[in-house]
């Protein structure tokens, strides 16, 4: 997000005056482990693609995939139903 | 004190407390009321149910099915740039309570009149300020009037306080229930058109307007909800030098003058009583008869509860030698009700400390005589005289 308001600029009532701008909020940062995803494994299935509820697992032409860190909140869910388990669990921060 | 001059184009009539607000509330010509049946506030919505059914009134009349949904549709009505009045008491307020917050919260300028009632139990219909005084922190505006005048006067005034766009806050009205609510009384009223020039048609800031689609009451966690309630903060600060301005130009239309705290014998009063609502009459009442046997006391009358006239509290508090802060209400458990807690502090941040004593009184309807308000006076004498406050907190007639 851009840079937060002063309590002086903010419209009256809490309005948010400029619709549809929560495009712009990433949630991303709730996250607390960390999906990482080993490409040399991946068989391509798109299990995760299809499970993934946010969606925050990104499809290519040649159904490669690729995890969108602006959105995904870490369910793990993915590396759950990852039949390779190509996907790994890993802490935020931590490495 | 709302001293009554005649100025041309008034009328003296007669109408209770309920009556006359519904009557102000008509010639503010609203566009919106929504409420729900209360005692002792029905008259008012059962009058304005009157002139918009009689075509006196052009307004659409929401019957609802609770306090929480009429103060909810008040909301909306309020943000889609309709001016707008309910009215409730006790009972009603408590069930309105989460929606008085989102009602100041969303900037929005509705107007209540609150017939103020005892919250039970056990079950009673008659007057204390709880609920004024439980709506305090929800971020509303309050006024209280003493008399039908003053609730007329002061409905139609919370309009113009409300809808300016350097406030834009709601606003309650106290007028205390049965009281003023259902005693008649006589009052001069204002001409339509004197009214109408005085409150010109709403401008709304930010309406709902498909055209211009916006999001009304979004979430906002740590990262702006601080933000908000500090220019909420300042909405209220700012509304104090408008209502001064708003009484001002009042007093120019109606030749009647109104000021945030009325006093009586305070320019050299040793004791001084403050109280809320209509009950200051007979405080004064007292003193007057006091002041005639040489004792000299003081009384000081709020108009204006929320924003709280601290200044102008202390300023006339200064020199007192011992004060009797009234409430027709309890706040259990804490250092003292509530209009004691707020006078304290007021005299705290100014660096004053006459001795202070809490007289309850009137709960849920109980009649305030002159002998306990007498009773009360002697207590802070007493107390003067001996440098000691006895009893902090006295219960005026309790059996």
């Amino acid at each position: 997000m851009s840079r937060l308001m002063s309590w002086r600029e903010l419209e009256i009532g809490c309005v948010v005056p400029e619709p549809g701008n929560s495009v712009r909020y990433k949630t991303g940062d709730w996250r607390a482990l960390r999906p990482v995803l080993d490409k040399s494994k991946c068989i391509k299935c798109l299990l995760c693609w299809v499970y993934c509820p946010e969606p925050a697992i990104i499809r290519h032409e040649d159904d490669s995939v690729e995890i969108d860190y602006n959105y995904c909140k870490g369910c793990g869910i993915c590396a759950n139903e990852c039949p390779v388990k190509a996907i790994t669990m890993v802490p935020e921060g931590g490495e | 004190m709302a001293a009554v001059t005649r100025v041309k184009g008034q009328r003296r009539v007669g109408m209770t407390g309920d009556e006359a607000v519904a009557y102000a509330v008509k010639q503010a010509d609203v566009d919106v009321i929504a409420a729900y049946p209360i005692t002792p506030q029905t008259i008012i919505v059962e009058r304005l149910a009157e002139y918009v059914n009689n075509g006196e009134l052009n307004a659409a009349f929401i019957p609802v099915e609770s306090e929480h949904s009429a103060l909810s549709t008040c909301v909306g009505a309020s943000l889609a740039g309709a001016r707008v009045f309910t009215a409730t008491a006790s009972q009603g307020l408590a069930l309105m309570y989460e929606i008085l917050w989102i009602a100041s919260s969303m900037r929005t300028t509705i107007v209540m009149a609150l017939a103020n009632r005892a919250l039970s139990a056990p079950i009673n219909i008659h007057c204390s300020h709880d609920d004024a005084y439980a709506a305090r922190d929800t971020g509303w505006i309050q006024f209280f009037a003493e008399n039908v005048q003053e609730a007329y006067d002061l409905t139609i005034q919370a309009f113009k306080v409300a809808e300016d766009k350097r406030v834009l806050l709601p606003t309650i009205i106290n007028l205390d229930g049965f009281i003023l609510s259902h005693s008649l009384e006589g009052l001069y009223v204002l001409s339509d058109n004197d009214v109408r020039k005085f409150l010109p048609p709403k401008e709304p800031v930010n309406p709902i307007d498909v055209e211009r689609p916006m999001t009304y009451g979004p979430l906002a966690l740590y990262d702006y909800y601080y933000e908000f309630k500090r220019a909420q903060a300042e909405a209220m600060k700012n509304s104090y030098p408008v209502i001064l301005e708003v009484f001002k130009e009042y007093e120019k239309i109606s030749g009647r003058r109104y000021a945030p705290v009325k006093e009586y014998g305070m320019e050299d009063a040793e004791v001084a009583m403050v109280i809320l609502g209509s009950s200051a009459g007979t405080a004064r009442y007292v003193a007057r008869r006091m002041r005639e046997r040489g004792e000299k006391v003081g009384v000081l009358s709020l108009t204006l509860y929320r924003p709280f006239p601290e200044k102008e509290i202390v300023e006339r508090l200064r020199g007192v030698k011992a004060a009797i802060i009234m409430d027709r209400s309890y706040s259990f458990g804490s250092p003292g009700a509530q209009l004691f807690m707020d006078i304290a502090a007021a005299l705290y941040n100014e660096g004053e400390r006459p001795l202070l004593i809490n007289a309850i009184y009137g709960l849920g309807g109980r009649d305030l005589t002159p002998e306990q308000v007498e009773a009360a006076f002697r207590a802070a004498f007493e107390a003067a005289k001996t440098g000691v406050v006895k009893e902090r907190e006295i219960w005026l007639g309790v059996r």
